[in-house]
């Protein structure tokens, strides 16, 4: 049901039945490894190329929800997801194995969460008995595709942040076991002109904040009420540009844990990832791994996750283009959380 | 978004811009300027052993500059270079080993789509425009010596 300017709450909350996360070793070394159900020791998965790679960790993160669901594969009606590829191939090659009706959707690294929302609401509408929600990303395609070859020797500047190597899928149903998607908020494009493609983090957090003030004002709802507002990926630049934009809007950001994937997912001080992690893969693993896993063991009630994006190509940025950012907010509420 | 700046745009940018971390200038130069050098003594040391071997003053840069070639695109298949150069920045990338390095990383990354369009279409991706402005500013550098002697 639409509430406020353009927010959605789920009167019946579809529940998450099973949730999954594969990543790549960089990932694996990282603070959050024990959250992940799958860790590859080899980025490449024996694959003859990159992308056939991300498809593997995509169809993994699938088949693992899937299974942990308990769910049969040919009674899901719907698969709704995207990734970061031209023409989203990794996400459209693996439904074609999955062989589950499709909808693929494109929000740059907000696909993470914007496919949550959209199974979400197909499922809490009747429209689909079950819904599976999946996103990913691998750091050599998205080098190849928007940076430089993999192996080039260029020094990367510290506003850069380090695209994750994973998947990340979650079985949506309306009845069952599991965390709850109680509301959510469509993001509006906001382009603040920043033109760096390695400061994502800056060019997004208008974006985010943009999203997160009008959710609370959607909901009438406190920064509070939720145990934790977590971003999707705006890395240690753009977490902290967050945290003053939403000061200047007198929001009480510090009444909660406010927090982003991409600085949860890795140890900046030993790994060489700059400002934090980057990509589909992030919020998706982190949020389908370690937010839903602290959810299951009652650590947390209630959390905001804001997944973000910027809607950049190669060749918009070489012809000068700022960067259009959006993102897309869904709250997960433990079974009972609301009460 | 084409055009001038916004206000509200110019205020945030100013924000964003506080928010960055300095680049070092300092650390990044002496850096680039020691592993540099080391690249360049390493060269003089192949060209003196090269001449000691019976190539003369003339011919001894040219297996030089291949034994570099050579050392380079091997650290990249190993994946070593790359890891290197975030440390030594320019110090890697300017001389002849970081021009190799950009042909081998990218013939290898596209190798997945064929030797043709993959590996021959990509190869010079990151070193083809280093080629083409060089050949400009040589030929222009030409004009002018030519120019020069003419007169002179």
């Amino acid at each position: 049901m639409l509430q406020g300017k353009q927010s959605w709450f789920f009167e019946s909350p579809p529940v998450i039945q099973g949730y999954a996360s594969v990543v790549g070793p960089e990932e694996g070394k990282g603070p959050l490894a024990g959250d992940f159900d799958r860790i590859h020791d080899d980025m490449r998965l024996g694959q003859k190329s990159w992308e056939l790679a991300e498809r593997q960790f995509l169809e993994q993160a699938v088949n693992k929800a899937i299974e942990k669901a308990g769910a049969d594969k040919s009674q899901i009606t719907f698969y709704v997801g995207g990734d970061l590829m031209n023409q989203i191939t990794s996400t459209s090659f693996a439904a074609r194995t999955v062989g589950i009706p499709y909808l693929g959707v494109f929000g740059a690294c907000s696909t993470a969460m914007e496919s949550v929302a959209v199974a979400a609401q197909l499922v809490s509408s009747g429209a689909a008995k079950q819904a599976i929600a999946a996103t990913c990303s691998h750091n050599s395609t998205a080098e190849k595709q928007f940076r430089y070859p993999t192996e080039y020797g260029s020094q990367k500047p510290p506003t850069a942040q380090y695209t994750v190597t994973g998947g990340g899928a979650a079985v949506i149903g309306s009845s069952g076991k599991g965390p709850r998607v109680v509301r959510a908020t469509i993001g509006k494009i906001v382009d603040m002109g920043i033109k760096d493609p390695f400061n994502m983090g800056a060019a997004m957090a208008p974006a985010a904040v943009d999203t997160i003030v009008q959710h609370l004002q959607d909901f009438a709802l406190a920064p509070s009420y939720y145990d934790m507002i977590v971003t999707g990926d705006l890395a240690q630049i753009g977490h902290s540009i967050a945290r003053d934009l939403l000061a200047e809007r007198q929001i009480a950001i510090d009444q909660t844990v406010f927090a982003d994937c991409g600085l949860l997912i890795f140890d900046r001080e030993k790994q060489q990832v700059q400002a934090g992690g980057s990509g589909c893969g992030c919020c998706a693993t982190v949020t389908f791994g370690h937010l839903l896993n602290r959810m299951s063991r009652g650590k947390l009630k209630r959390i905001l996750v804001i997944a973000t994006g910027a809607l950049l190509s190669p060749l918009s940025y070489q012809q000068g283009e700022s960067i259009p950012c959006v993102a897309h907010a869904v709250a997960f509420e433990a079974e009972g959380g609301s009460q | 978004m084409a055009g001038q700046p916004t206000p509200s745009q110019k205020k945030y940018q100013e924000l964003a811009n506080s928010k960055e971390p300095p680049r070092g200038i300092v650390r990044n130069s002496i850096i680039a300027f020691v592993v540099g050098g080391l690249i360049c003594t390493l060269g003089e040391v192949l060209r003196k052993l090269f001449i000691a071997w019976g190539f003369t003053e003339k011919t001894a840069g040219d297996p030089t500059v291949a034994v570099l070639i050579l050392l380079s695109c091997i650290l990249t298949g190993c994946g070593v270079y790359d890891k290197f150069a975030q440390w030594a920045g320019a110090g890697t990338a300017v001389p002849v080993t970081g021009f190799a390095n950009s042909i081998c990383s990218a013939a290898m990354e596209h190798r997945s789509e064929g030797l043709v369009y993959g590996v021959g279409g990509n190869m010079f991706k990151v070193a083809g425009a280093v080629i083409v402005f060089g050949t400009v500013a040589a030929f222009f550098i030409g004009i002018l010596h030519g120019l020069f002697h003419m007169g002179g």
